[in-house]
């Protein structure tokens, strides 16, 4: 009976356990519900934009399979020159066609108006043979070049998206190659996002280390006057912040005009729309998220290490380097990573105050969704930087406790 | 932070330019934003220095204009709803995960900050593409929804962050003197929890009346926001007309800080001042 008992309550605790951790997911379903909806599911889709090969591969089922067993260097088989123009005859109007054609062409120079010419010429009858047909119309068919792409390019999934953002591409033998030296764009732009990004960083900890240390060492009330200074441009809109800098460093700014007035410079200097530009204000737009995690951290040294070292006969220097700095480690690396993983991911700045050399990543993703339209690019070099992004933001997660950056 | 009587030359050249690189920096971060109000008082039809003269004749032509009502009524209204949205899912959300207690807590977490980390461009383009698919692009869900997302973190944070220190004590004397949880929450919790999501709230409203990129893939042509007004306007040319409408902004983000320093520190006294502030 007190065995059945104990059994009983042991098991109603079970049980009210288990509806209250119901009761708690129940209440952030919805949230998960419309992040999934409104953002992890549209940028799987984007993301799945970099290796989908659909349209190809519903245009050319029978190219495809007619080629299977045909390597680069060897005759082109018969049966796929008829191929090639039945599955030409059922791809759906002009503009698909066009569109096809425009595909084909990311993968081989010239495709785009050698297919259109062959589509148009295509005689109504059947010829004796379909290869010298195609090769009258035009002599390009003779080449393996074009066929290796109707090959390796109709897959259902594709990879060269994803190979050319790394300024990759597959040869006629299907070998990956690197792209020639003038066709190499992205690999190039992935460093200068480095590049920009990391410069900016350091910018940020050499300017931020200093004005938080200042700030931890003031009385409570002046620190929280001036972290004023430090929040204004947090809660002051991107746009306007970089409006402000276009109007500052323009050529008859107010900092040209200072400088010419004082007499420094004879001339407007060019401040704004090169790389200048550029690094003044994204560090301004970045750095409150540099000094907010080293406060954070420099307020967790407590002043008696440093009391301790000069009572020990270190000065200011000596005690600084070797008691204060390797306790704000943490925060430097911390201060760093993040600053550096969202300049990453920035346009809006770059686009208004940068030129056509200080144009990052995201710039291009923009560029092939809106002006190019080739979206598997642009998904391709999303994933690039994402993948990226990623990478750095585990990494972080391992290294800082978060609770840092939640203000 | 005083020096020391027995300071060397030394400590004090360190002492001194320390804290005139502090406050070199936050002249940096400060004068280029508060150099635009100045500006927008010029009565010149340029933003050159210095001013030819002082005028309000550019406030004058912005609030004539319909451009810039209609965008800022956009703004608003998306603002509102999304921030209203965020509130309502965030704090639900973020008392059930200060409840919870099990691994995939940080990976919930982690998803929930997400949109603050991956970069803004895939977002934008993500939800350009599928919100197209089923129809939402170019219609005020589809933003409000979009900038929910962008605008929810920041609520979960500051809600899970008051409900850090709050005593689980007080639900259980309220249920005590038989209050049902529902009850209890609204006349307990809430009460104590409101500074958190009021700022949170704020920091949702400021997010999504700042948002430019994925406003930019996803609004029609004629839901004109004020960034979008602003992006457009900035990449012809800079007019005294976009530094006053700067000014306004510049004026209610003051505002805005003011206001969640003071809620900050209202949370702070209802938690009994037992949290420090990161």
């Amino acid at each position: 009976m007190a065995h059945s008992d104990v059994f009983d309550v042991r098991k109603s605790v079970r049980r009210s356990q288990r509806l209250s951790a119901l009761r708690n997911s129940a209440l952030v379903l919805p949230l998960i519900a419309l992040l999934l909806f409104a953002f992890i599911v549209p940028i799987l889709l984007f993301m799945y934009r970099s290796v989908d090969n659909g349209l190809l591969h519903r245009s050319f089922p029978q190219t495809n399979a007619a080629l299977e067993n045909w390597v680069a260097p060897a005759k082109v088989p018969e049966g796929a020159h008829a191929a090639l123009v039945a599955d030409l005859k059922a791809i759906p109007g002009s503009s698909e066609l066009a569109v096809v054609a425009r595909n084909l062409n990311n993968f081989e120079e010239g495709f785009r108006s050698l297919l259109m010419k062959t589509a148009n010429r295509i005689p109504d009858d059947t010829p004796p043979s379909w290869k010298n047909a195609l090769v009258e119309i035009d002599k390009r068919w003779l080449a393996t070049d074009y066929w290796a792409v109707l090959k390796y390019q109709t897959g259902p999934l594709t990879t060269a998206f994803v190979l050319a953002a790394g300024d990759l591409k597959q040869d006629s033998d299907g070998q990956i190659i690197r792209q020639p030296p003038e066709q190499r764009l992205y690999i190039p732009l992935l460093l200068r996002t480095f590049e920009i990004s990391f410069t900016v960083a350091v910018i940020c900890l050499l300017l931020g280390y200093p004005t938080a240390y200042v700030l931890t060492r003031l009385s409570p009330f002046a620190a929280g006057i001036l972290m004023i200074a430090v929040l204004l441009p947090f809660w002051t809109s991107l746009l306007v912040r970089t409006t402000a800098w276009i109007i500052i460093l323009q050529g008859n700014g107010p900092l040209n005009g200072l400088l010419q007035f004082a007499g420094v410079i004879q001339q407007p200097l060019e401040l704004i729309f090169n790389r200048f530009g550029t690094l003044v204000a994204m560090s301004h737009v970045l750095l409150p998220y540099m000094i907010l995690p080293l406060y954070s951290v420099m307020k967790s040294v407590p002043e008696s290490h440093m009391r301790a070292a000069h009572s020990l006969g270190a000065n200011q220097r000596i005690a600084f380097l070797r008691v204060y700095l390797p306790q704000t480690m943490p925060g430097i690396g911390a201060g760093l990573m993040f600053v550096f993983i969202l300049a990453l991911g920035y346009y809006i700045t770059p686009a208004l105050v940068g030129g056509p050399r200080d144009q990052m990543i995201s710039y291009m993703i923009t560029y092939h969704v809106n002006e190019v339209v080739n979206w598997g690019m642009a998904s391709a070099l999303g994933l690039m930087l994402l993948v990226t992004t990623i990478i750095l933001l585990v990494i972080f997660s391992r290294l800082v406790k978060l609770k840092h950056f939640m203000r | 932070m005083a020096l020391p009587h027995h300071a060397t030359p030394e400590d004090r050249f360190w002492h001194y330019s320390s804290r005139g690189i502090c406050f070199a920096v936050l002249a940096f971060l400060v004068l280029p934003i508060l150099i635009i109000i100045p500006m927008s008082f010029t009565a010149g039809n340029l933003l050159v220095f210095p001013l030819p003269g002082l005028s309000l004749r550019w406030y004058q032509s912005i609030i004539s204009g319909d451009a810039w009502i209609d965008a800022a009524k956009n703004s608003l209204f998306i603002g509102l709803a999304s921030t209203t949205l965020s509130m309502v899912l965030g704090t639900l959300a973020a008392s059930g995960l200060s409840r919870m207690n099990f691994a995939l807590k940080p990976a919930i977490i982690g998803l929930i900050l997400s949109p603050l980390l991956i970069p803004i461009v895939i977002t934008a383009v993500g939800m350009y593409f599928h919100f197209a698919d089923i129809g939402l692009s170019g219609t005020y869900w589809g933003l409000i929804l979009a900038h929910t997302v962008l605008a929810v973190p920041f609520v979960v944070i500051t809600v899970l962050a008051s409900l850090e220190g709050f005593d689980n004590n007080l639900l259980r004397a309220a249920a005590t003197l038989g209050a049902p949880p529902l009850k209890a929450f609204r006349r307990v919790t809430l009460p104590i929890i409101f500074p958190g999501i009021a700022s949170g709230g704020l920091f949702a409203f400021v997010t999504s009346f700042d948002e430019i990129v994925v406003t930019l893939f996803l609004a029609a042509p004629t839901q004109r926001t004020l960034p979008r007004q602003i992006f457009s306007g900035v990449r012809e040319y800079v007019s005294p007309g976009i530094a006053a409408v700067a000014t306004l902004l510049i004026v209610l983000s003051a505002l805005l800080l003011l206001t969640v320093q003071l809620l900050e520190r209202r949370g702070r006294r209802l938690r009994g001042g037992g949290i420090v502030r990161h």
